[in-house]
């Protein structure tokens, strides 16, 4: 019964049948994996949110909730925009070279005006929602501190422009999400297109 | 009365291997006569397993995986559900209790060279039953949806973004969302409580397959079966029932009493057990001033944190934690000493693996407590002497100085 296989045909079907069974087993599990992804629902929670900033008190920082992640919004003082340029040489990225902000946050304050900095609170390190500093020189952030963040998960630190210092975690500066005025004190984030307002 | 049972197992053997398997893997299973204390945490494994299956059933039925829900139903169990509080503390207990007795029993493979031939798949189906049991533990943890949960979760997948190229998409995969949500939980309670304890039970069963198709190691790391008498038998065996169900039932009995102890005396275990953050209902605008996975995961989170970032990458740090734990599988390969036993090794081996134990421990320490500069500092001088003893063992265990073997166990 066995003497006349044809043992190269018989490794070729079962090739074949292997071949055709792994696609089959392939597109079989695509559902299941498509179905890991992000709902519709999670994507539409990426919707621009609005907010009334008239109520921050100078050096006060609110937060608001957009695509489920804190977002900072700094009422920053003269004071504190004044020692922005005084530790450059600290930061590892003074100059926001990394794409980390729209092109029209890219100057030294990291923000449309000045006074407000728009950023989202979500180190870059792993994802810890770092600890607003605004004091200058606490005891436990060493007297050069100029005010800033501290992320309590694994020590990074930012300046009072979200920029990140040289030799901790964070790779790089926190991000600005895109944003625009509707009027002086209501702000769009997640939108930062001309026509649409 | 006698003959009607035989009737009945007769019956069941005509259909059934019945009387041939617990010959096989208990009456006639031929252990070493000389296992000692640490023998215990195979079977304690097996018990702990059997009691966070069985509480944790019991808890899914009060559960309810919803974000808005979740923190207020594990409330529910521990103040209204009738008896909910001890199902709760048993099986949060047992999760800690379970990595206890998991690390001395890797520890005991480790002392008496039990990976070695021909029990490298023995420990390499533990090794894999150990990463699953991580991933169980970690996705258990989310449940609560406290503090901790919440934000030990975000970090830990964040992990996965970090890896060049596919990191953030894959780290989307995983939570289901852009950030830690409700996706995730409701994913991480399917796999928590059906996927991974079936995955588990499975390679458990395969884990002993193997054992008793090797035979179990002992304490002199010699094999047994190299002396048989007249009927095949090893001489320096017994069998497993009643010598070692006996032997096994009495240690049962002494960890129940310390498990009990700690349920009903420190079940948070001074915030190493459960966190005192976790009793904070989790907050995705604010993270917590302090925080760190629960112990059993602090070796290789300090690790993480000791690696600085490399090419403004994370990805250095991740890579090293990972390899922490993968680097057991190569044990079996990485060991070219002669002798099994740590009683026959010499006295290089034993100063490596006291160095290996103190850095483990140490990085554990660490791992939950704040990094500060000095702790950072310590913490990388221990990862590299826990990787010293992995990367160099080709070497020691080559050079040093073995005592001969005996041809037979040494009784204790």
């Amino acid at each position: 019964m066995t003497k006349n296989v044809d043992h190269s045909k018989r490794l070729l079907l079962v090739a074949a049948s292997v071949a055709a069974g792994g696609v089959a087993a392939a597109g079989a599990g695509a559902p299941f994996v498509i179905s890991l992804m992000p709902s519709e629902r999670a994507k539409a929670a990426g919707a621009p949110v609005e907010v009334d900033i008239s109520t921050i008190e100078p050096g006060t920082m609110m937060v608001i909730e957009w695509q489920g992640k804190p977002v900072w919004i700094v009422r920053r003082t003269k004071a504190m925009l004044d020692l922005l340029d005084k530790h450059n040489d600290e930061l590892a990225d003074a100059d926001s070279s990394v794409q980390q902000q729209p092109e029209y946050c890219k100057n030294p304050e990291r923000s449309i005006k000045p006074e407000y900095l728009v950023v989202l609170g979500v180190c870059t390190h792993l994802g810890c929602s770092p600890t607003y500093r605004p004091e200058v020189a606490p005891a436990d952030l060493g007297g050069k501190w100029p005010g800033g963040w501290f992320c309590p998960c694994h020590g990074s630190r930012f300046d009072l422009a979200a920029r990140v210092y040289k030799g901790v975690p964070a790779p790089s500066n926190l991000v600005v999400p895109p944003h625009k005025y509707l009027s002086e004190t209501r702000l769009l984030i997640g939108d930062d297109s001309k026509g649409k307002a | 009365m006698m003959s009607l049972l035989k009737k009945l197992v007769g019956w069941f053997d005509d259909r059934f291997p019945l009387m041939d398997t617990m010959k096989e893997h208990l009456t006639e299973y031929y252990a070493p006569k000389n296992f000692n204390f640490w023998y215990f945490f195979g079977s304690l494994a097996l018990l702990v397993l059997v009691i966070q299956i069985a509480s944790g059933i019991f808890l899914t039925m009060s559960y309810k995986p919803d974000a808005q829900l979740a923190f207020g139903a594990v409330e529910y169990i521990m103040r209204d559900v009738q008896g909910g509080w001890l199902l709760r503390y048993i099986h949060s207990t047992g999760a800690s209790m379970f990595f206890v007795v998991v690390y001395l029993h890797m520890f005991r493979g480790m002392m008496y060279g039990s990976y070695k031939k021909p029990r490298e798949l023995l420990w390499i189906i533990g090794m894999v039953i150990y990463l699953v049991l991580m991933a169980e533990a970690f996705m258990g943890y989310l449940l609560p949806w406290g503090q901790m949960s919440f934000w030990g979760a975000q970090v830990i997948t964040n992990l996965f973004s970090t890896v060049p190229f596919v990191g953030p998409d894959l780290a989307i995969l995983i939570r289901g969302d852009f950030v830690i949500s409700e996706a995730t939980l409701n994913r991480f309670f399917a796999l928590h409580v059906a996927a991974i304890p079936l995955i588990v039970v499975g390679i458990v069963f395969v884990h002993l397959v193997a054992l008793h198709k090797v035979g179990s190691n002992n304490p002199d790391g010699i094999e047994i079966k190299k002396h048989k008498d007249a009927n095949g038998h090893p001489l320096d065996g017994i069998p497993f029932h009643p010598y070692y169900t006996v032997k096994d039932a009495m240690g049962a009995v002494v960890f129940l009493f310390i498990f009990c102890a700690i349920i009903f005396f420190a079940p948070d275990m001074g915030g190493y057990f459960l966190e005192y953050n976790n009793f904070v209902p989790a907050n995705p605008m604010k993270t917590p001033e302090h925080i760190a996975p629960v112990w059993y995961f602090t070796p290789y989170y300090a690790i993480l944190r000791a690696v600085p970032p490399l090419f403004g990458s994370q990805f250095p740090g991740v890579v090293a934690m990972g390899v922490g734990t993968v680097i057991f599988f190569f044990l079996p390969w990485l060991d070219r000493g002669k002798v099994k036993s740590i009683r026959y090794r010499g006295p290089i081996y034993k100063i490596f693996l006291t160095l290996f134990v103190i850095s483990f421990l140490g990085l554990g320490w660490l791992g939950t407590l704040p990094a500060t500069p000095v702790y950072t500092w310590i913490a990388r001088v221990l990862s590299v002497v826990y990787f010293a003893f992995f990367l160099l063992m080709p070497w020691y265990t080559k050079i040093d100085k073995t005592k001969p073997e005996p041809s037979r166990v040494t009784s204790h």
